[in-house]
């Protein structure tokens, strides 16, 4: 952890400088409804913890946890069906594909017509954009079990579940958790994006609110909480995937 | 009995004009140790495949200890030219495997098992290692630890040394004749090297042509245990210059 840590420096000492050329430039302009400084938004997401903690945080959760799992559901099935029969693969692929191009910002406000302001227009945003980086990765995880692998197990005797469990599923185990990985922000952006168009509650929401008020920090301050949460998930499946995968690379 | 018995075998790949292997019968017995000499493309692998159960004839039939092969099944030991240790499992857990699938013996046992099978290959202590700390020849024996442990009494080995340095294949051919001559596995072992199929076989089962029709069985004139000077006699270079010509020969064509 501790050269991981390091790795990043760079990374860091970039991103403060970064931070400090904001803070002087937008102290420089002062006009904090245009562009607020770091400093701004951080005491604003001081003054506004209790109502964004306690009510908007929870609702924009809510939302990327059913969204991201009705994704991985939805993906993981649309993978093993996809690897499990050449048809399929033919059938949905293309489709899969095609509905990337949907663009999903320009359509949300009918799911908020058809759905309502409730949480399933939220959801579905959600999983349009979620589902699709999981189905890809995990059906490249199927994709990616040896052949002579499989072979060798059926010289062995082995049944098709066998052939599964023991080469299929330990095979995919690093790009699931990497479709994980992509999934987690993704979601978070899907569920405040469909906050943003159309809801009573959540950070998206609250940061359009914050926008009708030209209050600029205040818009900026769900969305850094936004991002800190998104990192924080990412960070913990890192940890439970050093855990679980010991290996990587060349089969 | 023999061991293995192929009965005017065809076979064809999807897609193909001809066949790669035209109505081919020849037998094995028991103890023997044969290779399968012959050149790159030339369909040995393709006979180690049926008589694996991953490809069926399309006409004739294969029979391995009199049962005839027949769909996917465990006819034999096979073990294919990369040593193809699994790498999400430790060396003990991938020798674990054909026990695993044959569901005959509980954890413990296998455990027991696959020490000895490590122990015997010269390997023990190396249960726990991740297939990746083991050089190449170590992978090799443990691959071969795990063929021995699906208990056939015929071994089908392709090309198991191809990938190997000079030296560590030499040695590995010693130990692999060592091993032969401890147990009473009856080995097939396929290479495209007439020194590696000299020094270990028995006799040599040369394939001369694609279709291959018929194996050209060519006995060695050297007595077990050899060693790699019985290689320099003259009747030894003799045949191996006369292996070389027939290989040529098929390699022009």
């Amino acid at each position: 952890m501790k050269k991981a840590n390091r790795g990043n420096l760079p990374a860091m000492i970039l991103l403060f400088f970064l931070m400090v050329l904001w803070q002087l430039g937008a102290m420089k302009i002062n006009a904090a409804y245009i562009l607020p400084s770091p400093l701004q938004i951080l005491s604003r997401l001081w003054e506004l913890r209790q109502v964004l903690f306690t009510v908007h945080l929870p609702a924009t959760m809510g939302v990327t946890a059913l969204g991201l799992a009705i994704s991985v559901v939805l993906g993981v099935l649309l993978a093993l069906v996809m690897d499990a029969s050449p048809l399929c693969r033919k059938t949905l692929y293309p489709l899969v594909v095609a509905s990337q191009t949907i663009p999903t910002t320009a359509i949300a406000p009918l799911f908020v017509l058809w759905f309502g302001y409730g949480i399933w227009s939220k959801v579905l945003v959600t999983v349009l954009i979620t589902f699709f980086p999981i189905t890809i990765t995990v059906y490249d995880g199927l994709q990616s079990a040896r052949i002579e692998m499989a072979e060798l197990l059926l010289s062995y005797g082995a049944t098709g579940r066998d052939v599964f469990f023991k080469i299929k599923v330990p095979c995919t185990l690093p790009y699931f958790f990497s479709a994980i990985k992509m999934a987690v922000p993704l979601s978070i952006i899907g569920a405040a994006i469909g906050e943003w168009l159309g809801a009573q509650s959540g950070l998206g929401y609250f940061s359009r609110r914050m926008m009708t008020q030209l209050d600029g920090a205040g818009v900026f301050a769900p969305i850094v909480l936004l991002s800190a949460v998104a990192m924080l998930a990412v960070a913990v499946i890192s940890v439970v995937e050093k855990k679980v995968v010991r290996w990587r690379g060349e089969i | 009995m023999n061991v293995l018995t192929f009965d005017h075998v065809s076979c064809r790949y999807p897609g193909q004009g001809t066949d790669i292997v035209d109505r081919l019968s020849f037998e094995v017995k028991p103890g023997s140790f044969h290779c399968i000499l012959g050149v790159s493309g030339c369909g040995k692998s393709t006979l180690f495949r049926m008589i694996s159960g991953l490809m069926s004839p399309e006409k004739g039939s294969i029979y391995v200890n009199g049962k005839p092969v027949c769909g996917h099944g465990s006819y034999c030991g096979y073990m294919p030219q990369k040593d193809m240790l699994f790498p999400w499992r430790s060396v003990g857990e991938n020798l674990a495997l054909p026990l695993e699938i044959q569901r005959k013996l509980g954890k413990k046992e296998q455990r027991q098992q696959v020490e000895a099978a490590l122990a015997e290959v010269g390997l023990a202590g190396c249960a726990d290692k991740r297939p990746d700390e083991l050089s190449g020849g170590m992978r090799q024996r443990a691959a071969f630890a795990r063929t021995m442990l699906t208990g056939s009494d015929l071994l089908l080995l392709d090309e198991p040394f191809s990938a190997l340095d000079f030296l560590t294949r030499i040695s590995m051919q010693e130990w692999l004749l060592a091993q032969w001559r401890k147990t009473d596995k009856t080995i097939l072992f396929i290479t495209h090297d007439v020194e590696e199929a000299l020094f270990l076989s028995s006799s040599v089962l040369v394939v001369e042509h694609t279709p291959i029709r018929a194996l050209r069985e060519i006995p060695v004139p050297m007595d077990f245990p050899r060693s790699r000077k019985d290689l320099a006699r003259p009747e030894i270079i003799d045949l191996r210059e006369e292996l070389i010509g027939m290989l040529r020969k098929q390699v022009a064509e």
